[in-house]
């Protein structure tokens, strides 16, 4: 079995983790493992920064800010969290095998053969990519985190100074 | 030039949020108007210099590149009516000083990324901004953060998930197999590529999360709930344009520019037309709550956008565009009038109303312009609209679909007529003897669009050859 056979059962088994578990403080752990996994995935196949993007990113930042909004609310009884077990594994049991058969139908398909990104794609230096390429991605995400800050303020802030 | 609509209201945000005290909230409305009463005007009079002169300084700092055509003046012109509606609305209905600050600084920041959708030319860019329109209107409808606002923006955040994952496997695709996001790239890899497969399935890929975003038929079920659960400012401004731009423009866009028409398109966009036309239609007969009933009204006419778009040819692209800003328009003084009704009620059920026009005649006499324009009545600007696509679908053979379209148009009319009467006609009910116009800035915005839509529909000669001949030709 190679190393990249081990990584997509291993990120595979962590997501299901995430979907089914009971508690929502393991869920947003079992997503920090799966974006860790991803994050070595990614090194693996010669993708450096954006591993570390994924792990800084996904697997720290995006963790802390779940872990903050689950320390903000009501935990749940135990039996509320058996009931909401129960109701989540009815609702989720076809995930693993909607899972099986499209990564089965990937591997046997034909069309994503011989796909790859660009030689000079991959060349090129990330700055250049970022600052030149991207520029207005880049712009229009620092819009989206100044849309992020006026909701923490507006969703949480106030809430604090009504209470 | 096209640039300043993008990076003047960043800095003024940045610039009103500085810590220097209270007078920068006073500040806020003020800024927020100038900067939507220059994007109208901008539009409105697009001298082609002015346009093409691009800042260079700014430009080339922030290494931002922005185009615009005849479709994006006439987008831009909807954004910035809306957005004005939206922020006249607001003075009235948020009281809290703070609250209409915040307010105020979102509904710049989502008209900045509604700006962003129109002017950029790659999908990865168009997906950013999206994402900015996106996020801004999630925090706008929980922003009262009661159990039905939340219930509402968490069927949307939800949603509009599904349809990121879906952009984002469309966007990797297409760097898999084109190596570039832009139109351009695009266009040619769909006429040339050896990967077609693939590279179908990617911009398939991309129209669903368009079909989601824009809550089109079958992926509407959101739609009702956020415009009837989001405070009135924001309904005005989601019904009015955010879904538009987010998921009827980008599809004009991408058909137009990028895909071009091949009779399988044309036959989805006209079946899925035809769909929402009756399916809206007949939703939003059964309905009694006023916004609900609005909002499924939505969905029958962005029917007639498709329905006009699918036809594929100049005229009936023309109609879908002018209907467009139609909807936008008319839609939104209906919303604004069901906010003033809401306000001034207490209640948006309408079996609870009645006779209202006595005590609130200019929300009455407007909400009649708008319920005679949505049905397609002359000389109303959504008469000229509708006429335009329903030709377009006859004379492209679609017999059938162009009966369906004018049937449809009763159905409008039998709701709307059901509205207007069980809310503004007939004997004042007993409860409502002390209720009196909900306040001037509902009516300024009322005023505004009924007499934009009487207006256009007037002068409809005149507009269309500033705005919807470039397309004919």
């Amino acid at each position: 079995m190679t190393m990249d056979s081990i990584l997509l059962i291993a990120v595979i088994l962590a997501a299901l983790w995430t979907v089914m578990t009971r508690s929502l403080l393991k869920a947003a752990l079992g997503l920090a493992v799966t974006s860790a996994i991803v994050a070595v995935m990614l090194f693996n196949f010669d993708s450096p920064l954006a591993g570390v993007f994924e792990l800084s990113v996904c697997a720290g930042l995006i963790t802390a800010v779940f872990i903050s909004a689950i320390s903000l609310m009501r935990p749940l009884t135990h039996k509320e969290t058996i009931e909401l077990s129960k109701k989540r594994i009815k609702r989720y049991w076809p995930l693993p095998i909607i899972m099986l058969i499209a990564g089965f139908v990937f591997f046997r398909s034909t069309f994503l053969t011989g796909l790859g990104v660009p030689a000079e794609a991959v060349k090129s230096d990330v700055r250049g990519v970022l600052w030149s390429s991207m520029a207005l991605g880049l712009f229009g995400q620092m819009v989206i985190v100044l849309a992020g800050v006026f909701g923490t303020v507006i969703l949480f802030k106030e809430k604090d100074k009504n209470k | 030039m096209p640039s300043l609509l993008i990076l003047l209201p960043l800095f003024g945000i940045i610039i009103l949020n500085l810590p220097i005290g209270r007078i920068m909230r006073k500040l806020a409305f003020a800024f927020a108007f100038c900067i939507f009463v220059m994007q109208i005007a901008l539009a409105i009079f697009h001298y082609p210099g002015l346009w093409a002169s691009r800042l260079h300084a700014l430009d080339t700092f922030f290494n931002v590149k922005f185009y615009i055509d005849h479709l994006s003046f006439i987008v831009l012109l909807a954004i910035g009516i809306v957005s004005l509606t939206s922020l006249l609305v607001s003075h009235s209905t948020i009281s809290d000083e703070g609250m209409r600050f915040n307010f105020i600084n979102l509904l710049i920041i989502a008209s900045l990324g509604m700006c962003g959708i129109v002017m950029v030319r790659g999908i990865f860019s168009l997906y950013v901004f999206l994402e900015v329109a996106a996020v801004s209107s999630f925090i706008l409808i929980a922003m009262e953060r009661d159990k039905l606002a939340l219930e509402g923006a968490f069927k949307y955040i939800v949603m509009s998930a599904i349809a990121t994952v879906m952009i984002l496997s469309s966007i990797a695709l297409v760097i898999l197999t084109v190596g570039d996001t832009s139109f351009d790239a695009i266009r040619t890899a769909l006429g040339s590529s050896r990967n077609l497969f693939a590279v179908r399935l990617a911009m398939g890929l991309f129209v669903c999360g368009l079909f989601i975003k824009g809550g089109l038929v079958p992926f509407h079920g959101w739609l009702p709930d956020a415009y009837s659960q989001a405070p009135s400012a924001v309904s005005v401004l989601l019904a009015g344009i955010v879904t538009k731009v987010t998921g009827i423009y980008t599809l004009i866009r991408l058909v137009t520019s990028v895909f071009g028409y091949t009779e399988n398109i044309k036959g989805v966009l006209m079946l899925v037309g035809v769909i929402s036309i009756l399916f809206g239609a007949f939703a939003a007969l059964t309905q009694s709550n006023f916004k609900r009933m609005l909002a499924y009204s939505s969905i029958s006419q962005v029917g007639y956008i498709l329905a006009g778009l699918g036809t594929g040819s100049a005229l009936g692209v023309a109609g879908a565009i002018f209907h467009f800003f139609n909807h936008a328009i008319f839609k939104s003084l209906l919303f604004v009038n069901s906010a003033a009704v809401e306000k001034s009620t207490g209640t948006v059920n309408m079996d609870e109303m009645g006779g209202l026009s006595e005590r609130m005649p200019v929300t009455g006499a407007t909400s009649m312009i708008g319920f005679l324009s949505t049905s397609g009545i002359p000389p109303f600007a959504g008469f000229w609209s509708k006429l335009m696509i329903i030709i377009a679908l006859w004379a492209s053979g679609h017999y059938a679909y162009a009966s369906i379209a004018v049937l449809a148009s009763v159905l409008t009319l039998a709701y709307l007529l059901t509205m207007q009467r069980k809310v503004f006609f007939g004997k004042l009910t007993q409860t409502l003897q002390n209720i009196k116009e909900a306040g001037f800035s509902f009516s300024a915005a009322s005023i505004m669009l009924a007499l934009i839509t009487v207006g256009a529909g007037i002068f409809f000669p005149v507009i269309f050859n500033i705005y919807f001949a470039q397309f004919i030709k």
